[in-house]
């Protein structure tokens, strides 16, 4: 087995497959997270998010292709978890014991200086006052930070987390991500998987988005929305006039109306500048034309939605469909 | 030093000692033989037709001998199926599992703590109920002689050795079931099925051991084998039974323990 090095990439996922009969959980999935990212695991319900995680954790057993934490295979030894922790789903703890129990009964499995850094890890999540507490009382957001304690009890360079903002209320998840800040600060690599498109937009460097078991992206959020392109938006006090000289003008692209008014894509600014004079020519004055950056949402949509979704699809698009929260499987 | 299977073991003690069915089964194992002995004190008649049942006003001996017999039907499968039914299983429950999973353990390190944490309850649970019977039944009848198997007198010393190696023998069996229950509630994920399961295994084997025209299997049944000890009280000590039922509860249970063990070792923890 290859020795683990600083070094070594902290998640290297080559052709990961998971089948359950006929359906395929997760498809050919490549995946690097290099040292040092907040790396967004983003996919709606059902995607295969977390069955994913489970596979590089060790928990489930892929049907095809290999992970590697640090150059080491989990599928053969825990030895491979060494300098990794975190949870997928919920973390659960034995409801018969208090949280300082669950937590020394973890760290007696870790071993090391793990039992040490109990009341430090109740202390970063803010449980030392209710640590005597059973656990069976706790709140879920009270569980999600003794989830991270437990992880933090291992002394992790990676940490893989799977929605730990799920059930918190504003001020815990503000907490949460402070907290993931801080630790990457840190220098610890983080795995963050989260339906929370702000919240990876807030905290990833690079993200993968999941569509169908199969990652419809993988990179920079940079390089993500480079990709995407921008698009305009465009108000005159006669809309159908305006929507018919946009069409016809030269440089102009997709025209397409929404509720908050005629989205376009252009060629050039030069093009836009032409579109508005002919607009007052066809006697369509301009009240609003502005340029529209593609939210992470939007690419989100426009990469786990519809046929043939993918990364040059237009952000415009995704723009105008209903912002309901995305759920993430 | 790296934690390994007694760290578990442990921890799965630990974990025993705070859930409320380690008590209830305890509890059983500490208040049948009371039960047993207060209905006997009340009463003047004694179960004629059961091994040793004829003494039990005479010594207090007798006590945990008859409650053995007793109890192999249903009482001792059901305190043994009560924790080995669940200790795996409950770990799908609480969805502790990947947890569990995930820290510097291997699988086999895990459940071979649980095996051993298990086996610990029921070597617990027979201690408990043989020392209460013999407590309680030296109250009501006195420390005496006894009389064995064999028609001869034995001493209340010599008696008490052999009551002990009676209860010692009688884990054989005990830890067969418990093995049993493991491989349930590590197939099965489910406490309540595991110990069912567990207690249905145990009184179908029974149902067998009485059917007409199967006498040719009854030496191989594991219900057979709760009566071995009673090789022990016999002089000289007929060591047919007790060979017999050391290779028959081992055909039992390691069968039993391999299959849980590699079905724990491949599973995928899906948290379904």
């Amino acid at each position: 087995m290859p020795r683990v090095t600083p070094q070594a990439t902290p998640i290297e996922v080559r052709g990961l497959v998971k089948r359950y009969g006929e359906l395929v959980a997760v498809d050919q999935v490549d995946l690097t997270v290099e040292a040092g990212d907040v790396f967004g695991y983003l996919g709606p319900n059902g995607a295969g998010k977390t069955t994913s995680l489970r596979m590089m954790l060790g928990l489930i057993r892929p049907t095809a292709g290999e992970v590697r934490l640090f150059g080491r295979d989990p599928q053969l030894s825990v030895k491979a978890l060494e300098g990794v922790a975190g949870f997928v789903e919920a973390p659960s703890f034995y409801p018969y014991l208090n949280g300082r129990e669950n937590l020394r009964l973890f760290a007696a499995l870790d071993g090391g200086g793990a039992a040490e850094r109990i009341e430090e890890s109740l202390g970063i999540v803010g449980l030392g006052e209710r640590a005597k507490d059973r656990v069976g009382g706790y709140s879920h957001g009270m569980r999600q930070r003794l989830g991270i304690a437990a992880a933090l009890l291992r002394k992790p360079r990676l940490l893989m987390l799977d929605e730990p903002a799920t059930g918190l209320d504003p001020g815990g998840m503000r907490d949460m991500r402070d907290l993931i800040r801080e630790l990457s600060a840190s220098g610890m690599t983080v795995l963050l998987s989260s339906h929370l498109l702000a919240e990876v937009e807030e905290l990833c460097n690079r993200v993968a988005i999941v569509r169908s078991g199969r990652i419809a992206y993988q990179g920079s959020l940079a390089d993500l929305r480079d990709q995407a392109g921008e698009g305009y938006l465009l108000r005159t006090s006669d809309q159908e006039r305006a929507r018919a000289v946009a069409a016809a003008q030269p440089g102009i692209e997709e025209v397409e109306a929404s509720p908050e008014g005629i989205r376009f894509g252009a060629r050039d600014e030069e093009a836009v500048g032409a579109l508005s004079l002919a607009l007052a020519e066809a006697g369509a004055p301009i009240l609003e034309l502005s340029r529209r950056h593609a939210t992470l949402e939007d690419l989100f949509f426009s990469l786990t939605e519809g046929e043939g979704a993918g990364p040059t699809t237009s952000p415009r698009s995704g723009a105008d469909r209903t912002r309901t929260p995305v759920e993430a499987g | 030093m790296s934690p390994g299977v007694f760290t578990v073991y442990r921890w799965e003690l630990r974990k025993l000692r705070a859930q409320r069915r380690t008590y209830l089964g305890l509890g059983a194992a500490v208040l049948v033989p009371i039960i047993f002995v207060v209905a006997l004190v009340t009463q003047s008649g004694q179960p004629e037709d059961v091994a040793f049942g004829r003494y039990l006003h005479d010594t207090g001996l007798a006590v945990p001998l008859v409650l053995l017999l007793f109890g192999s039907v249903w009482m001792f499968p059901l305190i043994t199926a009560l924790v080995a039914g669940d200790i795996v299983a409950a770990e799908d429950r609480n969805d502790t599992l990947k947890g569990l999973l995930t820290r510097s353990v291997e699988r086999q390190q895990v459940f071979a703590g649980k095996v051993l944490a298990t086996f610990t309850y029921a070597v617990l649970a027979i201690a408990l109920t043989g020392a209460v019977a013999l407590v309680a039944g030296i109250l009501a009848s006195g420390f005496n002689s006894i009389v064995s198997l064999s028609g001869t007198r034995v001493s209340a010393g010599e008696g008490l050795g052999l009551v002990g190696l009676s209860l010692l023998f009688y884990l054989v069996p005990i830890l067969a079931i418990a093995s049993i229950g493991l491989f349930f509630s590590t197939v099965f994920r489910n406490s309540a099925a595991a110990i069912v399961g567990t207690l249905m295994f145990s009184l179908l084997v029974q149902l067998v051991g009485i059917l007409p025209g199967l006498g040719s299997i009854h030496p191989y049944l594991l219900s057979t084998q709760f009566n071995a000890w009673q090789g022990f009280l016999r002089s000289p000590v007929d060591w047919g039974p007790v060979i017999r039922a050391l290779w028959v509860c081992a055909l039992y249970a390691a069968p039993a323990l391999f299959a849980a063990l590699l079905v724990f070792l491949r599973r995928d923890v899906a948290g379904d």
